[in-house]
């Protein structure tokens, strides 16, 4: 009895802890200004199948495509055996779908198995890959500390995994034949079959049990570590990936989005529109642009959160390729590290940074004020920098596109700071003044003339 | 040959079938003249009707925008907007990726809708319906020619096989870059940076993008937009090797061959 009581305390709590955390999550992605998600369903859920479940981007670099789809696959699969387990551990018994499944059961435990192996191969492979190997987009500035350790723990996490389950699975294997009653047979299993009368056979059965009962609990409390430690890893990848894909812009990639209350104004000044219709009085000119999470879409701050930290964008990235300090990644992290920050400081109610100017009691949104931007964690050389030539955009495997808030950086420079790269001023003048990128002494037919 | 000026057709009472949008490389920029007057000579010889607006062209507002500088190109857009309005403009054709990316997919949002083709589309689809002929015995026999996708035209458009179609029309050797198509790399020049200088870094782009081509040995790279040819033909410039490749935009090798 004292088992299923503490399985479902520690669940519980583990649930509570990971909800909190998750609740945060989403409040942050909120900060973000609405955006309607527009566009067809049936173009959204094509994409959830190819890029999100089928990772048809990640097969444009096939090595990594694979070993990563061997852990992708393992960890859903994996899933169904942790059913097992709660099952088991509600209602105190062992195995029960082992009884109620019979051969089934021998197959799906059995291709669990073999996946594992797979992916401890992945795994072992990916370690390498970033501490041995030093793949260029793996050893970038922007990964230095966490990020680093992020990604290397979590590979740590799946080798503990797969020794849980062989420990529980390969013990299992071995008392089945010397308690029946208690271990319901499940067939063959794949690799547990041998492999656990190979490193269990002969042990006593008090041993046997305490090797199962610690496989069995290690699997457990990994998952449940896991899920309350992907709020602060790169691996919340693994949920946000399929909404983030599912809601991608479907609008061209060349359509910046327009800004209407600009249109608006010239609109008013060419004479397009009446002047009552134009609803700017002039009186308090707005922001333009982001300067801050709360001035990108929601879509924008919902991307950060959900990269992988991967690097294929930064990989392409004809400015980073080239030296220049822009990396399409960086920028989704600042964007993700800015909304933590001010998500956390919200959630404890840091009320020093409550902005006087727009009072309150408690900290908000609205009246956030701790004197920082997203200026602060990115820099003007870096916005600066990008071609917008959306080789990060093609890149990414689940779809983010660091263009859209790199252009709004932009915006917020020129159009609020009136500030930017002096450089462009002349090329700004001459199109609002003779109609042409650059001021010319000729009219703009004159080449016609020497045809 | 004379180009035709929308206006003047217009007080004649004509109305041509396609409007030809120069962009404003393609009419104050010498290199980019050139290939202007190629296509000029493509639609001659198809016998397009066509028009150019002249002086009633102006910037498109693109690079403004991209700058970040909203205000400047709304006031491009939305003269041009009117203009192409009052004119009843239905179907554009631009020798330059920019003006096509803006007219297509940035002017709707502001009111301007028309159908816009980027010049190497009209020239696959004159190509197609049998509109060009093609002298025999062109110069690209046993010449190497890689190509470069502009990121407009390519990765933003997505129109990658239509300009190798019009090589292979041309018999040329094609010979690609590692970086093409989908992961081609970037001229440098998009996004602005045409007009600053480069963000401190080890090199320039476009260095980096004209060694990938001299490591393929070719002796041409065709293009499909001015500012690509600018910055490549910089490139091959810094890297001393003028008199070995040069740089051709594709209506450019077209015409030659007509
Ligand atoms: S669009 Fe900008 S950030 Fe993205 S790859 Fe190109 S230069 Fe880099
Ligand atoms: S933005 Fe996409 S490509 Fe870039 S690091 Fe994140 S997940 Fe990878």
């Amino acid at each position: 009895m004292l088992q299923p009581l503490l399985f479902m305390v520690i669940v519980a709590v583990a649930s509570l802890t990971a909800f909190r955390s998750f609740r945060r999550i989403y409040r942050n992605i909120h900060l973000g200004k609405p955006e309607a998600i527009v566009g067809d369903v049936t173009t959204r859920l094509k994409n959830v199948l190819l890029v999100a479940f089928g990772q048809k981007k990640m097969f444009k670099q096939w090595l990594p495509a694979v070993l990563h789809l061997f852990i992708y696959v393992a960890f859903v699969i994996t899933q169904i055996e942790l059913g097992g387990i709660f099952i088991d551990g509600i209602t105190g018994n062992h195995r029960v779908l082992a009884s109620y499944l019979g051969g089934i059961y021998t197959v799906i435990i059995g291709f669990i198995e073999v996946l594992s192996v797979l992916a401890l191969v992945a795994t072992i492979t990916f370690l390498a890959r970033r501490n041995l190997l030093k793949i260029p987009r793996f050893i970038k500035p922007e990964l230095d500390g966490w990020p680093r350790l992020d990604a290397n723990l979590i590979l740590f996490g799946e080798i503990i995994l797969i020794v849980g389950i062989f420990c529980m699975n390969g013990a299992d294997v071995v008392l089945q034949k010397i308690q029946p009653d208690h271990y319901p047979d499940t067939g063959f299993l794949a690799i547990s079959g041998w492999l656990g009368p190979f490193l269990f056979g002969g042990l006593s059965e008090g041993t046997l049990v305490a090797i199962e009962r610690f496989g069995w609990w290690l699997h457990l409390l990994t998952v449940l570590a896991f899920v309350n430690y992907l709020p602060y890893s790169k691996h919340l990848h693994i949920m946000l990936a399929f909404p983030n894909v599912y809601l991608s812009r479907l609008k061209p990639r060349g359509e910046m989005d327009n800004m209407p209350v600009i249109m608006n104004e010239v609109k008013s000044m060419m004479g397009l529109v009446e002047e009552s219709e134009n609803t700017t009085d002039g009186a308090e000119m707005p922001e333009f642009g982001a300067k801050d999470v709360f001035d990108l879409s929601w879509k924008t701050i919902l991307e950060a959160y959900t990269c992988t930290e991967c690097g294929r964008c930064t990989e392409a990235c004809p400015a980073n390729i080239t030296g220049k300090k822009l990396s399409p990644r960086k920028i989704m992290m600042d964007i993700r590290d800015r909304a933590e920050e001010i998500g956390q400081r919200i959630e404890v109610n840091h009320t020093p940074f409550i902005n006087p100017e727009k009072g309150g009691d408690t900290l908000t949104a609205e009246n956030y004020a701790d004197g920082k931007s997203l200026f602060d964690y990115i820099s003007r050389e870096e916005i600066h920098a990008c071609t917008t030539c959306n080789a990060c955009v093609e890149a990414c495997p689940v779809m983010i596109n660091p263009v859209v808030p790199i252009l709004e950086l932009r915006r917020y420079e020129i159009l609020t700071e009136a500030a930017g790269p002096h450089e462009w001023v002349p090329m700004f003048t001459s199109v609002e003044n003779s109609g042409a990128v650059w001021q010319m002494p000729v009219a703009r037919d004159a080449w016609t003339q020497e045809v | 040959m004379q180009i035709p000026v929308l206006a003047e057709l217009v007080a004649e009472g004509k109305s041509p079938e396609i409007l030809f949008w120069v962009g404003c490389a393609g009419s104050f920029d010498n290199r980019a003249q050139k290939v202007t007057r190629a296509f000029c000579k493509i639609l001659h010889e198809a016998g397009i009707s066509y028009a150019i607006l002249g002086n009633e062209e102006h910037c498109t507002g693109e690079a403004a925008r991209r700058a970040g500088n909203e205000f400047v190109f709304q006031m491009a857009a939305l003269q041009n907007i009117q203009v192409l309005e009052g004119y009843d403009i239905k179907k554009i054709v631009t020798a330059c990726p920019h003006c096509f990316n803006t007219l297509k997919n940035d002017y709707p949002a502001l009111g301007g809708h028309y159908e816009v083709l980027h010049h190497t589309q009209l020239i696959q689809q004159l190509f197609l319906q049998g509109r060009l002929r093609l002298k025999e015995g062109g110069s690209f026999k046993g010449k190497r020619i890689t190509y470069h996708d502009s990121c407009y035209l390519g990765r933003v458009n997505g129109v990658y096989e239509i300009p190798r179609a019009i090589l292979a029309e041309l018999d040329a050797e094609l010979v690609e870059m590692k970086r093409s198509k989908s992961n081609g790399l970037c001229c440098g020049a998009g996004g602005a940076q045409m007009f600053k200088e480069d963000e401190p870094g080890d090199k320039r782009i476009n260095i980096e993008r004209t060694e990938e081509v001299l490591s393929t040995n070719a002796h041409m790279i065709a293009a499909n937009c001015p500012f690509c040819i600018t910055m490549l033909q910089d490139g091959i410039k810094f890297k001393e090797k003028q008199d070995d490749v040069i740089v051709k935009d594709l209506a450019e090798l077209v015409a030659e061959r007509l």
